[in-house]
């Protein structure tokens, strides 16, 4: 009887489990599919999910329908700037707050805070009127400057770099290291959890973003690579859908890498072992 | 080597003193072991020492230098954490030479030195790996290399063998003990434990709320301790304390000082009582006596009586201690200690 039960439950968890999958793997299974079908086969019904010759030269079409060499090129320079400057930013800000005693730091911590609680929409216009004020229109600038600071980074690592114990800080300040020494040498290293994870959300998110470089960027020399795939449904006059997911597939398969080279760290953030 | 000085030294947290107007001298090239209490201040000491809490007033000296405003790593101290606090993402030889290098030490030079330290302390076959695969003992081991590399003139070692267990402990006190002989530099040791203070000090502090309760060496600290709470915190079990009467004037003689025997002794103290707990330790064997006059520790090395039975306790004139009102110890060239000794032996009952 209790075996099974057992069996049972163990069952309900796979079916379970694999529903799950299926829910998150399908849409990345059909983009895929579609990426490499004629056109024909993406208006067929019922629909096919295995194309009959795959159409490489769908990727060579969506290419080439655009400078997306370009897109390429700023969506990577202003995700990595971002990344970067916010890890310049976010590591001493919360190092500061986790191991420094000064007056009005909670007052300061509260107002990172309130950063991470508004939402974008509330600043988008003073923020978009802001650069066109500066002149920056025509440069990425507009699309790396609002994203320098992360308060979600501030806030997770500061919770990171509070439970690693203040003798290790100590330790090393009697060894003569400055602060900054400090942070490369003790606190980064033994946070690489926790950068991986924010770095990975920080990439995805302005990886994919899509609505501020449509407002912020009225050239094709600065617009990012998700403006460009959007464009491909515009530019053809009907959708061709089976190049719009050759193009979605390109968008995607930076994030699968950078996921795949963080996973062990992410894995580890939330596991976080520290040496009695 | 260097001497260290409090001078009218007070340290506050949160506006709540801890120290308050403390004055110290811990010799040049000594092992002294602050002791006392959990809270009583021992730490806070070191820590100004150290330059990692500062004081709030006063003045801390190395060497006769004020410290006040140098940052901790370049004082020329070295300290060994409680819970070791070993850099865990670095290598054994990385975490000994992280001093080194933030020093500018030249390179070769640094790997000499981490090689002879870590010879010095066992770790040879260790310095590559990381902290992690390392034992207690071995933790503890790199925390002492890490601040033996730097030559300080000062070591600091604030609760070090605590988190091992009691074999380690008695061994690394040894090695402690050794090291501090070979080195000759100045320790200063805080523990809670006695017995570590006991063992291993050329000199104790023992302090309490934030005051010095007494500083001698081991002996002078058990022998003569100069008040109460000195007497009843040196010692195990702590020593037996009674009343003597009228005036607040307390007796009081260790656990060890009693002797124990069927008939009635002509000691200045000697009560009858009754066994009422026998702990057999093996070399020892230690005796609660409950008497007229309160329940008393007795420790002896032979294991004669047993639960239940009358005995008299007894304690020799030299082995006995007065205490007066304000707890401090009655010294025996004081006129009134006579008074006492012949007080004390017409209390005493058969």
């Amino acid at each position: 009887m209790t075996k099974a039960f057992h069996y049972t439950g163990l069952t309900l968890g796979y079916l379970l489990k694999t529903a799950i999958l299926i829910v998150f793997v399908f849409p990345f299974l059909w983009m895929i599919s579609t990426s490499l079908q004629t056109y024909r086969e993406t208006l067929s019904y019922p629909p096919t999910l295995m194309p009959a010759v795959p159409q490489w030269i769908n990727f060579a079409q969506a290419m080439s329908a655009g400078p997306f060499l370009t897109y390429f090129k700023n969506s990577a320079v202003v995700t990595l700037a971002i990344i970067a400057i916010q890890l310049l930013v976010m590591i001493p800000a919360a190092y500061a707050f986790a191991k420094y005693r000064f007056p009005g730091k909670n007052l300061l911590f509260g107002l990172v805070l309130l950063a991470f609680m508004i939402p974008g929409q509330v600043t988008f216009i003073p923020v978009y009127l802001m650069m066109a004020d500066w002149g920056i229109a025509k440069t990425l600038l507009p699309q790396i400057i609002p994203f320098m600071s992360n308060a979600f980074g501030i806030f997770l690592l500061r919770q990171y770099f509070m439970q690693i114990p203040e003798e290790i800080v100590e330790a090393a300040r009697l060894d003569n290291a400055g602060e900054f020494r400090i942070m490369r040498k003790i606190m980064v290293p033994m946070s690489m959890p926790a950068l991986a994870t924010i770095a990975l959300f920080s990439f995805v998110s302005h990886w994919n973003d899509y609505f501020w470089p449509l407002i912020m960027t009225d050239a094709e020399s600065i617009r990012p690579l998700t403006l460009g795939i959007a464009m491909l449904r515009e530019t053809e006059g009907i959708s061709n859908w089976h190049i719009i997911m050759a193009g979605n597939v390109v968008l995607v398969i930076p994030i699968l890498l950078v996921y795949l080279f963080c996973s062990k760290q992410i894995v580890k953030a939330f596991v976080y072992s520290g040496i009695k | 080597m260097a001497s260290i000085e409090f001078v009218r030294v007070s340290k506050a947290f949160d506006k709540q003193e801890v120290i308050k107007d403390l004055n110290l001298t811990i010799e040049d090239g000594k092992f002294t072991v602050l002791v006392g209490p959990s809270g009583c201040g021992k730490t806070t000491l070191l820590r100004m020492i150290a330059g990692l809490d500062p004081q709030t007033s006063g003045s801390v000296l190395i060497d006769g230098k004020d410290v006040t405003r140098i940052a901790p790593g370049k004082r020329g101290v070295a300290m060994v954490f409680q819970n070791y606090a070993i850099y865990p993402t670095m290598s054994v030889r990385e975490n000994i030479e992280f001093g080194l290098v933030n020093n500018k030490v030249g390179k070769a030079e640094r790997e000499e030195l981490v090689e002879s330290i870590g010879k010095a302390v066992g770790l040879s076959d260790y310095l590559d790996r990381k902290p992690s695969t390392l034992s207690g003992g071995q933790r503890q081991r790199v925390a002492l290399a890490r601040a033996m590399v730097k030559k300080p003139s000062v070591f600091l070692m604030d609760e070090p063998l605590s988190n091992l267990d009691a074999k380690l402990r008695v061994q690394m006190r040894i090695e402690l003990i050794e090291l501090h002989k070979k080195l000759g530099t100045t320790f200063v040791y805080v523990t809670h434990d006695q017995v570590e203070a006991m063992s291993m000090a050329d000199k104790i502090v023992l302090m309490n709320k934030g005051v010095i309760q007494q500083e001698a060496p081991p002996d002078t600290m058990y022998r003569r301790p100069s008040n109460r709470f000195t007497a009843q915190f040196i010692g195990t079990p702590p020593m037996n304390i009674g009343e003597l009467g009228a005036g607040g004037i307390k007796y009081g003689f260790r656990p060890e000082s009693a002797v124990l025997s069927e008939v009635q002794g002509d000691e200045p103290f000697s009560v009858r009582g009754v066994i009422a707990t026998r702990e057999m330790l093996g070399s020892e064997t230690i005796y609660q006596v409950r008497s007229d006059s309160g329940n008393f520790m007795v420790k002896r090395s032979e294991d004669l009586f047993a639960a239940g039975q009358e005995v008299f306790v007894g304690v020799a004139a030299e082995k006995l201690h007065f205490f007066g009102e304000d707890e401090r110890r009655i010294e025996e060239k004081q006129g009134a200690y006579r008074d006492y000794l012949e007080a004390l032996r017409g209390r005493s009952h058969g």
